[in-house]
């Protein structure tokens, strides 16, 4: 078991493919992962980063597997706060599962270590990005505040 | 939606259930065998209301080789909180943490 790790677990009436491309393409992840974008070619070993838009990488990584519309593994280490940059690199997964009308996401992010920062800090955002996604995909309308970069960060 | 959310308020009525959610806000990621150890109910009991947990998506397992691991999923209690709190309340709660960080100053976390 990784020493710290979330599980978020979400269903989403839509397809896995659209699913797919509204958390990789820019012109979904900017209307709810406020207002970043990810920069990548979606291949093993790849470069991978999300970037706010003033311009700064916040989170980096690589593409340690992919598998569309089906499964992404992701490492990712952030640069905006030096407690968590010293950590070095997370890993995030996303499964996708179509269920009857509906797809089953299970994002997982987990950090070889006790007690992470990254891990309690992305604790805080994941469930409000994935709950606007989920709004975002299903009514068309992200969440409030999901769609701007928040001053001050 | 509706149905889905009648789960989530079943689920959270039984007072065992909150303490086993509890144990997993506590430590994220435990076996059944772990669940049951200090519990005041039989695996058979811990095993009926960790189902309820998980139809309601308020727990969500993962295997892990021959282990099925255990974590609390905070989506449904976030999806509820959404629907009651941030559309109505979100300016007036903005409006009171912004009163509360000037009456106690900036930077104290």
């Amino acid at each position: 078991m990784a020493e710290s790790e979330f599980v978020y677990v979400t269903y989403i009436r839509t397809t896995a493919e659209k699913l797919w491309s509204a958390l990789t393409e820019p012109e979904f992840t900017r209307k709810f992962w406020v207002g970043t974008v990810q920069e990548c070619d979606w291949k093993v070993g790849s470069r991978w980063k999300i970037v706010v838009p003033d311009g700064r990488a916040a989170d980096t990584g690589e593409v340690v597997e992919i598998d569309p519309p089906r499964k992404l593994v992701l490492t990712w280490k952030n640069h905006l706060f030096p407690e968590m940059t010293e950590e070095g690199f997370s890993r995030l997964t996303y499964e996708l599962e179509s269920k009857g009308g509906a797809v089953k996401l299970t994002v997982t992010h987990t950090m070889d270590r006790k007690d992470s920062k990254l891990v309690k800090a992305v604790s805080n955002g994941w469930p409000h990005i994935l709950a606007s996604l989920k709004s975002l995909l299903e009514t068309g309308e992200s969440l409030e505040g999901t769609d701007r970069w928040p001053e001050g960060i | 939606m509706g149905g889905d959310q009648d789960m989530v308020f079943k689920a959270l009525a039984a007072p065992e259930r909150r303490v086993l959610l509890d144990r997993l806000r506590a430590n994220n990621g435990q076996t059944l065998g772990q669940l049951c150890q200090d519990m005041e109910m039989t695996r058979q009991a811990v095993t009926r209301h960790l189902k309820v947990l998980e139809e309601a998506n308020l727990v969500a397992t993962i295997r892990r080789g021959r282990e099925k691991l255990h974590y609390l999923n905070p989506m449904p209690i976030h999806e509820i909180a959404e629907r009651w709190i941030s559309k109505y309340e979100r300016g007036r709660l903005g409006v009171l943490a912004e009163l509360k960080e000037k009456l106690e100053g900036d930077g104290n976390g």
